[in-house]
């Protein structure tokens, strides 16, 4: 293992994360809900009438977000190097995934810790541990 | 109406976050992944941050019981760690390591333009579609 310390921005993470942090706050002791993308995407496939809008609400913040920090600043580096083929497999898993695993990043890895939830824990646990090894088979084994 | 502002403005707050960590960078994500590589630590950190100002609002709900709306709030109620929640968190995980995208960071790509979250997002609804129709089939069986 060697570690790059010249992408190591661990000021900006965690300040970024803090920033996460305040979101998830607001939301659950504002409006009583758990900050999930996940659950809050998925949720809207179940057409509960009254359950709707916030959704499609908190969705719209996260589409809005790079617009308004655009407002004061440019955009950070986004870089992707996989192909749309790939990109359509890993979106169709991730959107399986984490409907039947009830949580993604956020829901388990924030919230999920946050609240020191058992099955958060062993979910989290399993999804790094099944992406670190992808990328070690993609990068590693196989390319 | 309060409750949809909220939830705009949470989500704005979210994406600005998931933007300033760089979580809504696929490949600073893919090399926070890759421990054998050369290992960017840097994503720890924004869990680190995450789940410390999770904790006290967490703790705090806890202790309300209630919003400071005064509606209930809403918590997980599952405590059950079964095959559902395993398999779906591996394959989710695959997923992630695939594209170095997860759901949240997803939409903030939508959110700049970018044809590859695009596609990744559209497929991300498609297969929660997919698993909504097939609990519907499953419960009326």
């Amino acid at each position: 293992m060697t570690i790059d310390w010249t992408h190591f921005t661990p000021g900006l993470a965690l300040a970024g994360g803090m920033v996460i942090g305040i979101a998830t706050a607001l939301l659950l002791l504002l409006a009583g809900r758990i900050a999930g993308i996940s659950g809050i995407v998925g949720g809207l496939f179940k057409l509960h009438k009254g359950d709707m809008g916030w959704r499609i609400a908190f969705i719209t913040g996260l589409i809005l977000a790079p617009w308004l920090w655009q407002l004061f600043n440019k955009l950070p580096p986004i870089q992707i190097d996989t192909s749309y083929a790939v990109l359509a497999i890993a979106g169709l898993i991730v959107g399986l995934g984490t409907r039947y695993g009830s949580g993604c990043t956020s829901g388990h890895g924030v919230c999920g810790l946050s609240r020191m939830s058992p099955r958060s824990a062993v979910a989290t646990l399993t999804f790094m541990s099944t992406g670190v090894v992808t990328v070690y088979l993609i990068r590693h084994l196989l390319g | 109406m309060i409750t949809i502002l909220i939830a705009l403005l949470s989500g704005l707050v979210f994406g600005i976050g998931l933007i300033l960590s760089q979580m809504a960078n696929p490949a600073k994500v893919l090399s926070f992944l890759d421990i054998t590589g050369s290992w960017d630590p840097s994503l720890a950190f924004v869990m680190l941050g995450a789940i410390s100002i999770g904790m006290l609002a967490f703790t705090l709900a806890r202790r309300r019981g209630q919003t400071y709306q005064g509606s209930p709030i809403q918590l997980p109620t599952s405590r059950v760690i079964d095959k559902r929640l395993v398999l779906g968190s591996l394959a989710f995980g695959i997923g992630w390591g695939l594209a170095g995208i997860c759901p949240g960071p997803g939409l903030v790509l939508v959110g700049t333009g970018s044809l590859h979250g695009m596609v990744f997002v559209a497929a991300m609804l498609l297969g929660m579609a997919i698993f909504e129709l097939l609990e519907r089939y499953r419960a009326r069986k």
